[in-house]
């Protein structure tokens, strides 16, 4: 069998008392896109900034191609920073830098690339997410919250990653953006052939994006299969989730009216 | 009763050692990726210009009326012995050793420390710290690192010219409203000037600018939450910074002078 791209094994955070991640245990193949949903609050976050090494787990594996990343020194941290890219739910582009900066900054800062060439690099990027240069020029806070995601996704695929992660991609856009944001990713996923990690609770953006999906619930990953089966899943929370019921084995922490 | 107040006690004293154990830590922590390449040069100019040549007017400002009213103030005190002539060394040592390593550096951590808390905490906040770490590039050296190079460098410069500019005050009192000799006001400020005085000051403010930045940088980079967490970082930064100062005043001073 082939090693996954990404294979977590056990993997628990807490904060203070409240135990956030309890076991989590997955496989991501080369090339596959796998969608984790789960209610606000359940440590979807949390996960991704595990296996990027943003936070270190308490226990538990995370290896990346086959290599331990849990308790990575520094240097060996940047080796395999050089293959994630990411995107933040909020953008996070850097609202000192220009949107061509910003898209060129992993490649000036980090690979040492002339800048003159990395901005040739950033305006093709930009053209993929369908942005024109004089886009480049303006600063983030000139843009819309969609351009700034389409910024945000040029900046995470300019290095051209081989695994790519997404923070809730389609949150606070309206459909039609959300939707055209999903192409994006889809497209762009392919184009470079990477593996994508996604989270979200936005039920058409995993429907889109997935190949495989898997829900997070108390800490522990209570489901998982091909994007297909989502709607025969035969569990009681992921029903619940999928069809946005009040009602279920899922309590929120909300008072009564 | 007794056992509330020790508790209380016992726990403001973990939180002062804790607090005071992760600022080492992440001061340690910084110095040491100064060290290493890559160097961001841009960064630092930029830094530097940000702390030292947009803090001039402000520090320009205090040090010239802080050397008038040196003046003004020693000759009504020094007048009652005959000692005016004491006038020009008392303003000029008081400003070099004291007055202007400790009023600029108070100026410069409201100015730029508190700037500085509330960039990277809001950088924080926003995540962009994040996404830099995921850009493999290390915020400590991106982001601190020339940041606290550039206070450690620059404060003494802009101590130095605080200095100047603060003699020129206790002239400008002195020859135009005390009717000094200015030919004599000059050669007495110069003859008592040590070598020390200069250097204690600077020495000094070196140290000012490290703990400036050091705590605009700390304070913005652990901020939590959202507005709120980042003018906590700010106040936090400021009035850390400001008290560090006058403490370290105090050592550095008794460390020159103390026989």
């Amino acid at each position: 069998m082939k090693i996954p791209k990404i294979s977590l094994r056990g993997v628990t955070k807490s904060f203070g008392t409240k135990k956030v991640l309890q076991g989590i245990d997955l496989d991501v193949a080369a090339g596959e896109s796998v969608v984790v949903i789960g209610g606000s609050g359940t440590g979807k976050s949390v996960l991704l900034k595990c296996i990027l090494g943003l936070m270190r787990p308490e226990s538990g594996s995370i290896k990346i191609d086959g290599e331990e990343s849990v308790g990575l020194s520094d240097g060996g941290r940047a080796d395999i920073m050089r293959k994630f890219g990411m995107l933040f739910q909020g953008g996070a582009l850097f609202d000192s830098l220009r949107v061509w900066e910003n898209v060129a900054f992993g490649p000036i800062q980090s690979d040492g690339m002339a800048p003159a060439k990395a901005k040739d690099i950033a305006i093709a990027t930009l053209g993929n997410v369908g942005l024109g240069p004089e886009i480049g020029e303006l600063y983030p806070s000139e843009l819309s919250g969609g351009m700034q995601k389409r910024v945000a996704l040029a900046r995470a695929i300019a290095r051209k990653p081989e695994i790519i992660f997404f923070d809730e991609p389609t949150t606070g856009l309206d459909p039609i953006m959300a939707d055209v944001i999903n192409d994006l990713i889809v497209k762009c996923v392919s184009d470079l052939g990477a593996t994508a990690v996604s989270i979200t609770h936005d039920m058409a953006s995993a429907r889109k994006i997935g190949h495989r999906i898997a829900m997070l619930y108390d800490g522990k990953l209570i489901w998982q299969g091909p994007v297909g089966d989502i709607d025969r899943s035969g569990n009681a929370h992921v029903e619940q989730f999928i069809h946005g019921r009040a009602e279920g084995p899922i309590q929120m922490q909300v008072r009564k009216l | 009763m007794t056992i509330p107040v020790v508790t209380i006690l016992g726990r403001m004293t973990l939180a002062f050692l804790a607090a005071a154990g992760a600022i080492t830590m992440f001061a340690g922590h910084s110095l040491r990726q100064i060290a290493r390449p890559p160097y961001y040069r841009q960064q630092i100019l930029r830094q530097m210009l940000e702390i030292g040549y947009y803090s001039l007017p402000v520090v320009g400002l205090t040090a010239i009326f802080t050397g008038m009213v040196l003046a003004l103030q020693s000759y009504t005190g020094f007048a009652r012995f005959s000692a005016e002539a004491a006038i020009p060394n008392v303003v000029v040592v008081s400003l070099t050793r004291e007055l202007g390593p400790v009023l600029a550096g108070l100026m410069v951590a409201g100015r730029v420390g508190a700037a500085m808390a509330a960039e990277i905490g809001t950088m924080r906040v926003t995540e962009q710290i994040d996404a830099l770490t995921t850009l493999s590039t290390d915020p400590f050296k991106y982001l601190v690192g020339p940041r606290i190079l550039a206070g450690i460098l620059t404060l003494p410069i802009l101590v130095l010219i605080a200095d100047i500019i603060g003699v020129l005050g206790g002239y400008v009192v002195g020859v135009y409203k005390l009717d000094f000799n200015d030919a004599a006001y000059l050669r007495n400020t110069l003859d008592f000037l040590q070598f020390q005085d200069v250097f204690s000051g600077l020495v000094k403010a070196a140290v000012f600018g490290f703990l400036i930045t050091l705590m605009g940088c700390y304070h913005g980079y652990n901020s939590k939450g959202g507005a709120q967490g980042v003018g906590m970082a700010t106040t936090n930064a400021v009035v850390s910074a400001s008290i560090l100062i006058l403490t370290f005043n105090y050592f550095i001073t008794e460390a020159f002078f103390a026989r």
